[in-house]
């Protein structure tokens, strides 16, 4: 690909050869407040909180319609979570109830289904191996910097 | 191909697929009606190419007359005029007939058929009866049938068909008629799958070519759809629909490689800038505006997109999915959007918003419009997105076009208006009759600010309340927060407060920092406009406290609050309450004195911790502590359980920390605080039953929704209270700082710090809880004199130290003030000059020693005390000593109560029985005190050392005294001067003393023996009343010896000799020795060695001829078994009472063992006649004896005091045995220790064993 995507988004850094993954990546505890948030640019951060935040409805939506079926044939990936005009969000449910949610700009059509659900995988391995750090407290905020570099991997691709 | 034609086709709703007649037209019409109701009657099975799953159709068409012109010319790909079969109608009967005209036109038919070639025909011959008739050269052997069939079905002879009597109701025609639909239907569906699948393939072939120059999207698209149309004719939605989202997606995916720099040409006819924008049209099935646009290659981007879903929409429809229109709708809403941004459309500021907000419009009333109230209801999950979205366009067209101010647009707004407005172009002629429609609720609302706000309104309640119904309370709240902003730029707070309050509730209970601190400004902004004071102040402080919010911004808010505090003091305002949470945080707190344990006027420091989140200093007025004092009665006690109550000795008490930086969820629930409950019954405190109660289960339990968050002040009031502590003007630094409140501790009782508050102008920040509980006591001390031995327990008759401890309690103890002791004689303090006192705190801390001044004035001693101040402590030792008391009444085994002289036991319940306890002595000091005007009364108890016990020796008539002295103490001592006196008035008797030394060492629980020999002078009463008297000094320390010897009064009665018995074993006549087996002899002498005395006057005693004679009763008795007693062991003798008058008897006896054998025993016994006493009586005594006869045989010690108790004993008996046998019986008694001599005692005789005795027996013991 030559081209950048973000042309479209009328970004100064127009030819920067880089193409957006996600632009948020979340963690939300089982009581449904952030472990983790992190978005680039900052300074669309608030948003993005607004966001993330919003997202947990549909989520919660699903978690109850997928308890419903059969439990150990439950999917934790949760799909499109919502469309916005300008982003996507996508979630994910672990076992435990914890949350994972990725948002992407909507600009990015090219991304693919099995491409998020990667992302995700990607995700949820990065945080199981955050939860066996013994130094971890489960509950707490995540402060790792192997995860805080993942999520920063998944989120600016280089081409 | 004529546009008209084809678009009268298309009006007309029953597209149906043609089907041409030729012929005799008048025929056909006759069987029209019959036909076009028959045909769909039955479904029949359509077998699909490329895989696709067969279908049961139904049938239908249309018949119209054959004309040439109708069947298209090669190259044409118009499908919906494309007459899919051709039927030649026939009546013809008469071969004349058919040869003549019939025959040629056939022909005529087929040739123009084959040069189209076009072979999907059916030639119908209908057979009429009638027509039969009339003709009569019928030939029956060839019909009609048969030559057409031979002349033009060739090879396909089912290309012909027969029906008859069609207008007739016979058995006949029906078979007919259903063969002749059978065929048709066959024919048709054939010609379906042979013209569709070519009409596919020329369509794929096309698609192949989409790479090359020159390829038209437009073309390819109307293609495509004709495919589309078909299905949709034959009623095969699903096919339809497959086709235009085949066509979607084909566009998506050119527009995606667009974006990705692989842009086609074609793709740039939908790069025209937007001039319209009037929303989706879904009224109509087919939009041929657009789709003519789309013809001409003249569509606009939102012009494909519009049509395609208008098409979609219309197809959903039909297929009762009109959810999937929703849903569909939106994502094409947001994609057309991206793909606008994508193909870099440039788009009029608002135009975009104002197609968006038409095409949900649009799709919410084509929804509405098909489906019922109730569908719509539960199925709101669906639609909600278009609400939302609706709404949030909305909004950015008010903002806008300045519809969202105070003012009201000014002349920009309204030219921008204007603009967007005219993009909208005119009204639909569909809608323009009906009451609403999008494009008239948009004028409308642009129209004027108070239109806007109503559709506003109404747009986003319907959302709002859309959003909870299905439970999607975050949107919902987002949503109301676009209100509340709404509100706020219109200049109405009021109304903006609640959506805010709500939303930031729901951020509060799931922690969402950023979103918290968000809320929170924009709440602060609201409430700041409304004037509310108080709870801007309450925001002002959580934000300014926030770790999320800049510096600069917190520093904002923090100035807020000071300027506010301010001014609002100088307007005399009430005072305002805010909690403390949001202002700084109780971190530790540290008293001091560390036990938090003061008496009045005691001086009380609390050294609070307080770390500020304000991010710059703040002066603050004061800082107040709110205590609540409980006076209780038991301070003492109190005290002591206060001090060991989870308090570490350093007096710190550290709160547990909320965390400074994102809040948690978490610790805003409170963890659980549980109690052990005991319940006992009130009259015998008996348990019954004990639990676990959770104390704080309103906070638990209380539900999630209306918890009432910290925003509100609610439910925050100053406990008014008597008991403050207050510091100084104190500026509270960013983060840690240390708040010192000192207090002179004033009334008595335990003060629990129940509020804390800082003092800033009108406001006062105010932790209205503090916990855990902090108490502190202040109590207040009678003063209190105690007294008690420095050793386990005071020995009495030597020295021993007294410690004397004066709590001063409230009193101060000034210069003279002395202690007034009255002591008995017995207790005497001994001077020492080294004696000083010891002044120290309650804690105790030395301070002072000072000499203690002991005057002593009869029974009073004085000892003046050293100054001290209140609540002190002064101690100090004491010597006393205590005496023996000269007389100890009775010996300490005695059972007679005594009020000063009592058994103890204290300190030897582990000793061997037999060991005698030592006596204590109770001895009371009575004490004056300076504070007091009653005296104290104190018990001293001093326990006696020494115990003594004495014995009587007899040697013939020789006598003897021991007394044994037992150390029953743990000190020994040394004895010495040992003396024994006669303190009866028996001046005769001398006591001649054995004791070699006249010191003796006696060491702790030891004895040691005294002796001496009783000598007498001339005959002495019966009984002997002497003490023994022994001093003594401890043989360790410096402990001064009593004065006074110990002593021990002892009595003996009848201790004089009276008999003495001899006994003597013989052996057999004719042996020198004693032998086993053998009967031996035993000579018993019993030798009276006085004359009368006083103790022989008894009832024994006969008197006869100036001859006294006592009757005795003798017995042997051998405990041992060594001796068998042969004949009579015991007999009763009378004997003289002269001195030297001897009496024998004599006995055999058989030793049973070899050896030297100890003799048998040989008691003596008064023998006292029955008729001495009164009857009943005796006969009790002698019984009851006889009863205890062995017991007190078996124990021959101790006869001094079983003679007695033998004696009480029966008597004893007397009372309680009632009567037992009517046999009178004589009465024995024995006699006292002493009077009874026996030589014989211990002696032993040689026992031989017999001959014939081999049998040797050893016995190891």
């Amino acid at each position: 690909m030559l081209a950048s995507c973000d042309s479209l988004t009328h970004d100064a850094d127009d030819h920067v050869r880089r193409r957006k993954m996600a632009v948020c990546v979340a963690v939300i505890a089982k009581e449904n407040y952030p472990l983790y948030i992190k978005t680039v640019p900052t300074e669309n951060e608030l948003k993005f909180h607004y966001t993330v935040h919003t997202s947990l409805d549909v989520v919660e939506e699903k978690i109850s319609a997928v308890g419903k079926a059969l439990v150990d044939q439950r999917e934790l990936y949760l799909g499109l979570l919502y469309p916005t005009e300008d982003y996507k969000v996508y979630g994910y449910v672990t076992n435990t109830k914890v949350k994972f949610v990725i948002v992407v700009d909507s600009s990015n059509i090219a991304l693919r289904d099995n491409e998020i659900r990667s992302m995700f995988r990607k995700l949820h391995n990065s945080y199981t191996d955050v939860m066996c750090n013994p130094f971890y407290n489960p509950g707490e905020v995540i402060q790792s910097k192997v995860f805080d570099n993942m999520v920063s991997g998944m989120m600016v691709q280089v081409c | 191909m004529e546009a008209a034609e084809e678009k009268l086709l298309l009006f007309t709703m029953e597209n149906r697929p043609l089907a041409t007649c030729a012929g005799d037209q008048a025929l056909f019409s006759s069987v029209y009606s019959i036909l076009m109701q028959q045909l769909p009657r039955e479904p029949m099975e359509w077998r699909r190419s490329y895989g696709r799953p067969p279908k049961m159709i139904h049938l239908e068409a249309n018949f119209v007359q054959f004309k040439e012109e109708l069947i298209p010319k090669e190259g044409n790909r118009a499908l919906l005029t494309f007459p899919f079969l051709h039927i030649f109608w026939t009546d013809c009967c008469d071969t004349e007939v058919y040869k003549s005209t019939a025959k040629d036109e056939i022909t005529k038919w087929q040739n123009i058929l084959k040069a189209y070639s076009s072979s999907d025909w059916l030639i119908v011959v209908v057979e009429s009866d009638a027509k039969k008739k009339n003709k009569t050269n019928i030939l029956p052997r060839t019909s009609i049938v048969d030559k057409i069939r031979n002349d033009f079905c060739n090879k396909q002879s089912d290309r012909c068909v027969v029906l008859s009597d069609p207008l007739k109701d016979s058995a006949r025609t029906q078979e007919s008629w259903n063969a002749f639909f059978a065929k048709l239907r066959t024919l048709l569906l054939m010609s379906f799958t042979k013209n569709l699948g070519k009409f596919e393939d020329d369509m794929r072939t096309m698609r192949e070519k989409r790479t090359e120059a020159g390829w038209s999207f437009s073309e390819y698209f109307m293609v495509q759809e004709e495919l589309a149309f078909v299905f949709e004719m034959l009623q095969q939605y699903e096919d339809a629909l497959v086709q235009y989202d085949e066509l979607d997606a084909l566009f998506t995916q050119y527009v995606v490689n667009y974006g990705a720099g692989d842009g086609a040409n074609w793709l740039t006819s939908f790069c025209q800038p937007v001039r319209s924008w009037n929303g989706l049209v879904l009224r109509k099935p087919i939009d041929m505006e657009k789709r003519e646009l789309i013809q001409k290659s003249q569509a606009t981007l939102l012009d494909l997109r519009s049509y395609l879903f208008s098409r979609q929409c219309t197809l959903l429809v039909l297929l009762q999915r009109p959810w999937e229109v929703a849903q569909r709708a939106l994502q094409l809403l947001h994609n057309c959007v991206q793909e606008l941004k994508l193909l870099e459309v440039s788009v009029p500021i608002g135009a975009l918003d104002c197609w968006v907000f038409l095409s949900c419009l649009e799709v919410l009333q084509r929804i509405e419009g098909c489906c019922d109230r109730a569908q719509l209801e539960n199925n709101c999950c669906h639609t909600v997105g278009l609400w939302s979205y609706a709404t949030e366009k909305l909004k950015s067209l008010g903002y806008l076009c300045g519809l969202v101010t105070e003012k009201g647009p000014d002349s920009e707004d309204l030219n921008r208006t204007v603009d967007v407005l005219a993009g909208l172009g005119a009204e639909r002629p569909e809608t323009a009759n009906s009451p609403q429609s999008p494009y008239k609720t948009l004028n409308e609302a642009l129209s004027s600010v108070e239109a806007f706000e109503k559709h506003y309104l109404d747009l986003s309640d319907a959302a709002i309340d859309m959003f909870k119904t299905i439970g999607r309370f975050r949107s919902a709240q987002l949503l109301g927060k676009d209100l509340a902003d709404f509100y706020m730029q219109k200049g109405e707070p009021e109304k903006a407060e609640g959506y805010l309050q709500e939303a930031l509730s729901t951020y509060l209970s799931e922690g969402w920092p950023l979103l918290i601190a968000h809320t929170r400004k924009q709440l602060a902004e609201c409430q700041n406009r409304l004037q509310q004071t108080e709870n801007y102040l309450q925001t002002s402080s959580l934000l300014a406290a926030d770790s999320c919010l800049p510096d600069r911004e917190r520093t904002h808010f923090c100035q807020e609050i000071l300027r506010l505090a301010r001014q609002s003091a100088g307007d005399q305002v009430e005072q305002l309450l805010l909690p403390m949470q949001g202002f700084a945080q109780l971190r530790s707190l540290r008293f001091e004195p560390a036990g938090a344990v003061v008496h009045v006027g005691g001086d009380l420091t609390l050294e609070l911790t307080i770390y500020s989140l304000m991010p710059i200093p703040v002066p603050l007025d004061y800082f107040s502590i709110h205590l609540h004092l409980a006076s209780n009665k038991d301070n003492v006690k109190r005290s002591s359980e206060v001090a060991g109550k989870g308090r570490n000795a350093t007096g710190i008490i550290v709160f547990p920390s909320e965390p400074t930086g994102p809040c948690c969820p978490r610790t805003s629930q409170p963890g659980i605080e549980l109690y052990e409950l005991h319940d006992r019954s009130p009259s015998d405190n008996s348990l019954n039953s004990s639990g676990i109660i959770c104390k704080n289960v309103h906070l638990l339990l209380r539900r999630q929704g209306s918890s009432t968050s910290i925003e509100r002040s609610a439910g925050l009031v100053l406990e008014d209270s008597a008991h403050t502590l207050r510091t100084s003007v104190v500026l509270l630094q960013p983060g840690l700082n240390t708040v010192l409140f000192k207090t002179q501790a004033k009334d008595t009782g335990t003060y629990t710090l129940r509020q804390l508050s800082a003092s800033l102008g009108c406001v006062q920040f105010t932790l209205s809880h503090i916990y855990p509980i902090v108490q502190y006591e202040v109590y207040s001390q009678e003063p209190q004199l105690k007294v008690e031995p420095v050793t386990d327990n005071l020995l009495a008759g030597i020295s021993q130290r007294v410690k004397f401890t004066i709590h001063t309690g409230h009193y101060t103890v000034r210069s003279g003030d002395a202690l007034q002791l009255s002591i008995t004689d017995t207790l005497p303090i001994l001077h020492s000059a080294s004696t000083t006192a010891l002044v120290s705190t309650n804690s105790g801390d030395k301070l002072s020693e000072a000499p203690l001044t002991i005057q002593s004035s009869g029974k009073i001693t004085s000892i003046s005390l050293p100054l001290a101040p209140a609540y002190h402590l002064i101690e100090f030792d004491l010597h006393v000593i205590c005496h023996i008391p000269s007389t100890l009444p009775t010996p300490p085994d005695s059972e007679k109560p005594s009020a000063d002289v009592r058994g103890a036991r204290r300190g030897h319940e582990k000793a061997k029985p037999e060991v005698p306890c030592m006596t204590s002595i109770d001895q009371k000091i009575s004490i004056d005190c300076p504070w007091s005007i009653y005296s104290t009364l104190i018990s001293l108890t001093f326990e006696i050392p020494f115990s003594a016990s004495h014995s009587l020796l007899s040697a013939g008539r020789r006598k003897y005294l021991q007394v044994c002295v037992h150390n029953l103490s743990e000190v020994g001592f040394q004895l010495f001067d040992p003396q024994l006196m006669d303190i009866g008035n028996s001046s005769h008797l001398n006591f001649v003393s054995l004791n070699s030394v006249q010191q003796q060492h006696i060491y702790s629980r030891q004895v040691t023996f005294f002796l001496w020999e009783l000598t007498w002078s001339e005959e002495t009463g019966p009984s002997l009343h002497c003490q023994f008297s022994v001093a003594f000094t401890p043989v360790m320390g410096q402990e001064h010896g009593s004065t006074r010897p110990y002593t021990y009064q002892l009595k003996l009665d009848n201790f004089q000799s009276l008999y003495d018995i001899k006994a003597e074993i013989l052996p057999p006549l004719g042996l020198d020795m004693c032998k086993m087996g053998t009967l031996c002899n035993l000579e018993v002498s019993i030798m009276r060695l006085s004359d009368l005395t006083e103790v022989d006057r008894d009832e024994a005693l006969s008197e006869s001829d100036g001859y006294c004679t006592t009757r005795l009763m003798y017995e042997v008795v051998d405990d041992s078994s060594n001796w068998a007693v042969c004949g009579k062991s015991s007999g009763m003798i009378s004997m003289p009472v002269v001195a030297r008058a001897t009496h024998k008897v004599h006995m055999e006896v058989m030793p049973l063992f070899a050896g030297f054998l100890p003799f048998p025993d040989i008691k003596l016994f008064k023998y006292l006649p029955f008729q001495a006493c009164p009857a009943g009586q005796m006969d009790v005594a002698a019984d009851s004896w006889m009863e205890n006869d062995t017991l007190s045989l078996e124990r021959p010690a101790d006869e001094q005091t079983e003679s007695s108790s033998l004696r009480s004993r029966g008597s004893t008996h007397s009372s309680g045995s009632g009567e037992h046998k009517a046999l009178p019986l004589p009465r024995l008694s024995p006699f006292c220790t002493g009077q009874v001599y026996n030589t014989s005692t211990f002696r032993q005789i040689l026992v031989v064993p017999c001959q014939d005795d081999h049998m040797l027996e050893v016995s190891v013991t």
